[in-house]
């Protein structure tokens, strides 16, 4: 009896497709919107879990200033000098690679060839920091690192767009004024979430200085912490000496900051979880009015069919039966309008995850629990009116025109 | 035993509404209707007679008396009980047809017996052979739309007898008939009484249809006036 009533529903709703499918829309609509925001949330969740981790794992930045990034303490917080650097790889415990970093934003050209980049004027340590690999090449000796000579190791980003299929090694590219000899080549990473990582030029940091930033000053410096030793403790000793060294008294506030690259991700993937819940919850209230909608058209269609009521009344139907049928009209419309939903948004966010820059993540959890939200709405709104269409007179209800 | 009355109706009354709006449409209603018979149900219009065909067909209940269907006392069972009985004894035939529109013929007459829980096969073979009996086994896959008023009758007809009910009420069967299609129909519905010995009871409002009843019962005004036999007694 049930597999029979499941049959007729589904001629029901092949006889009135078009009004099949307005009822329905509003689930569509719903289902797509809640999966296809939970989908991209989590796709950018994962975007900046990885971007964050391609920084490196026990990875320490050190900026000057309070807040997160340049800002913060404001003019006044000096940046650093290279005698910081050497206080924190001689006097702390633990420290397995202390790259001081400068950067400038230049124009590259060769030939007839030109890119924007990142100049990031680092040591040699900066190599093992990132535990970053050459393609080709080598990195520059002690002996260019110290003299600051123009040689530098690009990435495959710059290397695609300056030397197309050329050997780069040994020729030279001008930045700004300056010729720069090409002595290596990184390995690609790839996209590191929302920024390209292969898009750099690295020079040694006194290069950079005297010829592109005119000072001495490090703009912020990297430190990579041994394995053995706990980040927490060895951030903490770090803090403790650069105050001393930047004379900063007690009580007084620190005028640079220390951030764990964990602990920013654990942050960032924090929020970018709840702009996700926070999203797929809007979405769902979406679900609801296509529940309400369902409802809506149901119970008209309830008034449209009296007559049909009546004659299946007449017939012998009994009061479930009519219940049953209605019920599962609404609950088979309700899940063909969540499975249309589920299909939309696998093609939206295939499509759409590209454009906004962040990976394509399907999670079956969402989808089953979008379909069964469905199926449940279908249930919860197509009882009422299959209730009333159950409670007809059926003379009554043959009477009616 | 084939002479007990299938159907007795005992001093019935029928009050719609209630208070200053009351109105009673049946004022006790006695009458007996044998097995096998075929009665036409005659008198003006507003006399009682839909109302009385309603109780009949176990559609309604009366406000006073008792009904008995086969013995049994309809004006005590409930709605469900009803709705039994109806799929198990009594067919319909309604002045407008009543067909479910964009349904084939088929499925049309089908439907009682998917109340009854058939399978799907012999619902088909059994649908066919009523459509057949009706004369309109070429049809079966047409919608109410693409039949002309006296074929969709058919349909309802085949539609009313394909569970092989005792009993068939027809409510003004050929009150939207021209006066030829309206004869064919009478002819089938003598057929149907003759043949499968099916108890017919119609309310018409012409003579000429009556003259196919074996009993004539007339109305008016919620009282039954006469019962004479018919032209084909
Ligand atoms: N549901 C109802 N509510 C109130 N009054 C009703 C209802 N149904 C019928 N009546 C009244 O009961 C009386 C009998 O109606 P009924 O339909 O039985 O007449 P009828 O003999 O079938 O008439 P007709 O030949 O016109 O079909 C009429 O006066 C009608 O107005
Ligand atoms: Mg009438």
């Amino acid at each position: 009896m049930f597999f029979t009533t499941i049959i007729l529903a589904v001629r029901e709703i092949r006889r009135h497709l078009l009004r099949s499918f307005l009822t329905v829309l509003g689930i569509v609509i719903g289902v797509a919107a809640v999966v296809t925001m939970v989908t991209l949330g989590q796709g950018a969740t994962a975007a900046v879990a990885e971007q964050i981790s391609s920084l490196g794992a026990n990875i320490l930045q050190i900026r000057p200033g309070q807040g997160f990034g340049r800002g913060g303490g404001g003019a006044q917080a000096p940046d650093f000098a290279m005698e910081d650097v050497e206080a924190i790889e001689e006097q702390i415990a633990g420290v397995r690679a202390v790259a001081p970093q400068a950067q400038a934003s230049a124009l590259a050209v060769r030939n007839a060839a030109n890119w924007q980049t990142t100049i990031n004027g680092t040591t040699t340590q900066f190599f093992t920091a990132q535990q970053w690999q050459l393609e080709s090449g080598r990195v520059w000796n002690d002996a260019e690192e110290q003299a600051g000579k123009a040689v530098c190791v690009i990435g495959n980003t710059v290397r695609q767009n300056l030397f197309r299929n050329d050997d780069p090694i040994g020729e030279r590219f001008r930045i700004r004024d300056v010729a720069c000899e090409v002595i290596g080549t990184l390995s690609a990473r790839g996209q590191g979430g929302f920024q390209d990582q292969d898009d750099v030029v690295l020079m040694p940091i006194k290069a950079v200085q005297r010829r592109f930033s005119g000072n001495r000053d490090i703009r912020f410096i990297m430190v990579a912490v041994d394995d053995a030793y706990d980040t927490a403790s060895v951030q903490s000793q770090i803090e403790t000496l650069l105050r001393e060294r930047r004379s900063i008294g007690p009580g007084e506030q620190d005028n640079f900051n220390i951030f764990d690259t964990r602990q920013i991700s654990e942050t960032l993937q924090g929020t970018t979880r709840i702009l996700t819940a926070v999203m797929g919850a809007v979405a769902a209230v979406s679900l609801i009015v296509g529940g309400i909608g369902i409802m809506n058209i149901m119970l008209v269609s309830v008034t449209e069919r009296t007559r049909e009521v009546g004659i299946r009344l007449a017939i012998g139907a009994v009061a479930s039966e009519v219940l049953m049928q209605f019920l599962v009209e609404a609950v088979v419309l309700a899940c063909l309008g969540g499975l249309i939903g589920l299909l939309l948004a696998l093609v939206v966010t295939f499509f759409l995850a590209p454009v906004i820059q962040v990976p394509f993540l399907f999670d079956p959890q969402i989808n089953l629990i979008a379909f069964s939200v469905s199926a449940l709405i279908g249930i919860v709104f197509g009882y009422f009116p299959a209730r009333r269409a159950a409670a007809l007179n059926p003379i009554d209800a043959l009477r009616h025109e | 035993m084939a002479n007990d009355p299938i159907i007795a109706l005992r001093a019935v009354t029928k009050t719609y509404g209630s208070g200053a709006t009351a109105f009673q449409a049946l004022k006790g209603i006695d009458l007996e209707v044998a097995t096998g018979d075929f009665v036409a149900v005659m008198g003006p219009s507003g006399s009682g007679k839909s109302t009385a065909m309603n109780i009949l067909g176990c559609l309604d209940v009366p406000t006073g008396g008792a009904f008995l269907f086969k013995g049994v006392p309809v004006e005590q069972l409930d709605r469900d009980q009803r709705a039994l009985l109806r799929r198990r004894y009594l067919g319909f035939v309604f002045q407008g047809f009543n067909l479910l529109a964009r349904t084939s013929a088929l499925e049309n007459v089908e439907l009682p017996l998917l109340y009854r829980g058939e399978e799907k096969s012999r619902r088909r073979e059994t649908a066919m052979a009523a459509l057949a009996k009706v004369g309109l086994a070429d049809w079966w896959d047409h919608t109410p739309a693409e039949l002309s008023g006296g074929q969709q009758q058919r349909v309802a007809i085949a539609r009313a007898i394909v569970t092989n009910p005792d009993v068939l009420l027809a409510d003004e069967p050929t009150g939207n008939l021209d006066t030829t299609t309206s004869y064919e129909i009478m002819e089938l519905l003598t057929g149907l009484n003759r043949d499968a010995g099916i108890t017919v009871l119609m309310v018409t409002h012409e003579p000429d249809m009556a003259e196919y009843a074996r009993t004539i019962i007339h109305f008016r005004d919620g009282l039954v006036e006469r019962v004479e036999q018919g032209a084909a007694a």
